[in-house]
């Protein structure tokens, strides 16, 4: 059997995404675990990139990689965060109840990827291969789905003078 | 030879090319720094190695690789050693997708001067950009020294916040022209039509921003001498600082590529084609004319250090947020209403 090399590179990014979430999760260290973190949105951008979603790959790149762990790792080295301990010393109910939750959620995945998986690419919808172009996407965005990028707009501003106003404890 | 193959040698002669050019480029903007800076201040600055100095960088670099080099014990040693790297990558990478030339006829076979042409090419330059802080970032972090922290995280503050300025400012550029790709860009500022004459308040903040982005005077808040020792790379010595300072130089110069390529026309040369040059004659003026440019850009930065002291923290921020970012919406503003009502 001959390897396609897209098929190489998708094994290659999925495997070093599945690794670095991993050791994102298991780090003592906060910022090692937000430099995993990094690692593991470009690992996610290269798999965007190989289904041609270039602009989404991109966006994944600007917006996680370059504004929001930006501003993780600004916080964490501020506030000069030590490394965890008691990670694994004593079981509360907080714990049963994420891993019980964790179990759930895998077994719905399973179910998601077992029944979709015999779904031919041709199947898929037509425009799923123009998702990655810019042009496309804002002309769904602003004509189709107008209304719900007006709602999420309205959402973000408020969430934003909220962000401002709880860190401006004298508001004047 | 299969198809594939050939264009595989294409492809790495000219990332060979690009880099040996970009990094010679680096090395002789460090020692037109040193000469530029000593002729403003009255001085002569380095002129005993070769003809007018002009093997001063090799002999640096010389010197930076004999160093010894020194990682400080309570330091994270990988982050330490990682973060230079980081910083160079990110500053090398960026230039694979600035078009330096038109298309040249070589050996019966068009071949595109430019690296990758990616219908995403202005957010690819911004995105690897914006990762270009993470160098600085980590490497204060990681030193474990209180300058070098304080370095670090005042270069993401600053570029967490030009980066705004500076994407909006790009977005007049991206309305105009309706493209994303840095050769449509280029091949539309034919004649007259630079950019710069149609857009002159995104290039101001465009401009501004990208001092800031490349953390040059009069925005050097994150290595301040007079405060903060070195800065984020205090705490670096031998070939891991002569990193940090390869990235500072191929930074500007990537810059002053970006400005060119937006702005300045690229590799355009007003009128050339009235001429009637050979074609082969015309794509090296164009490839000469994008390297003038950058050189000009390049000089300009040196220029600018010299001349504009270093901004107070609280003034950089203001400058950032009430003054260029609110000029880029304005610019945008107009591009789109003006678009709008000469369609």
């Amino acid at each position: 059997m001959i390897l396609k090399l897209e098929t190489i590179l998708f094994i290659v990014f999925s495997a070093a995404a599945v690794f670095t979430a991993i050791m994102m999760i298991t780090r003592r260290n906060p910022v090692a675990s937000a430099v995993y973190l990094i690692v593991n949105f470009a690992m996610v951008s290269g798999i965007y990139l190989l289904l041609k979603a270039q602009f989404i790959a991109i966006i994944q790149v600007l917006v996680y990689m370059g504004a929001i762990m930006v501003l993780f790792l600004f916080v964490i080295m501020l506030l000069n965060l030590k490394d965890e301990r008691k990670l694994s010393e004593n079981f509360t109910y907080t714990k049963i109840t994420a891993v019980l939750f964790s179990i759930a959620l895998l077994g719905l995945m399973s179910v998601t990827i077992w029944f979709g998986f015999d779904k031919k690419y041709s199947e898929l919808n037509m425009n799923a291969e123009n998702i990655g172009k810019a042009e496309f996407l804002g002309k769904e965005l602003f004509t189709t789905y107008s209304f719900p990028v007006l709602v999420v707009g309205i959402l973000l501003t408020a969430a934003i003078i909220g962000a401002v106003v709880l860190a401006k404890k004298k508001f004047e | 030879m299969p198809e594939w193959l050939i264009s595989l040698i294409i492809t790495s002669v000219k990332i060979l090319i690009v880099e040996v050019v970009l990094l010679t480029a680096v090395a002789y903007s460090v020692y037109a720094e040193r000469r530029l800076s000593a002729f403003i201040q009255n001085r002569l600055g380095p002129n005993r190695v070769g003809p007018q100095g002009l093997f001063q960088p090799l002999v640096d670099v010389i010197k930076l690789v004999l160093k010894e080099d020194i990682v400080p014990d309570s330091a994270n040693k990988f982050i330490h050693s990682l973060a230079p790297g980081i910083s160079v990558a990110v500053a090398l990478s960026t230039f694979a997708v600035i078009p330096f030339g038109d298309k040249i006829i070589l050996f019966d076979r068009e071949i595109k001067l430019q690296i990758a042409d990616v219908n995403i090419g202005v957010l690819y330059i911004l995105a690897l950009l914006s990762l270009g802080v993470y160098g600085i970032t980590l490497s204060g972090w990681s030193s474990n020294n209180k300058y070098s922290l304080l370095g670090g995280l005042r270069a993401s503050a600053q570029m967490i916040s030009y980066e705004l300025a500076m994407g909006i400012s790009v977005l007049g550029i991206i309305l105009a022209n309706g493209t994303l790709e840095l050769d449509t860009i280029v091949a539309n500022q034919f004649g007259w039509k630079w950019n710069i004459i149609l857009q002159p308040l995104g290039f101001l903040t465009f401009l501004v921003s990208s001092f800031a982005e490349t953390n040059r005077t009069p925005f050097d808040l994150p290595e301040a001498e007079q405060e903060l020792v070195g800065g984020y790379h205090t705490e670096y010595s031998s070939m891991k600082f002569a990193l940090f300072f390869l990235a500072e130089y191929a930074n500007v110069v990537v810059a002053s590529a970006f400005i060119t390529t937006l702005f300045l026309g690229g590799w355009q040369f007003p009128y050339l084609q009235n001429f009637g040059l050979p074609a082969f004659w015309v794509s090296i003026i164009q490839v000469l004319t994008f390297c003038a440019k950058v050189f000009f850009m390049v000089i300009f930065f040196i220029w600018v250090r010299w001349t504009i002291p270093r901004f107070r923290y609280d003034q950089l921020m203001n400058l950032g947020w009430k003054v260029m970012l609110p000029i880029a919406l304005v610019n945008l503003v107009i591009t789109a209403a003006f678009l709008v009502l000469t369609k």
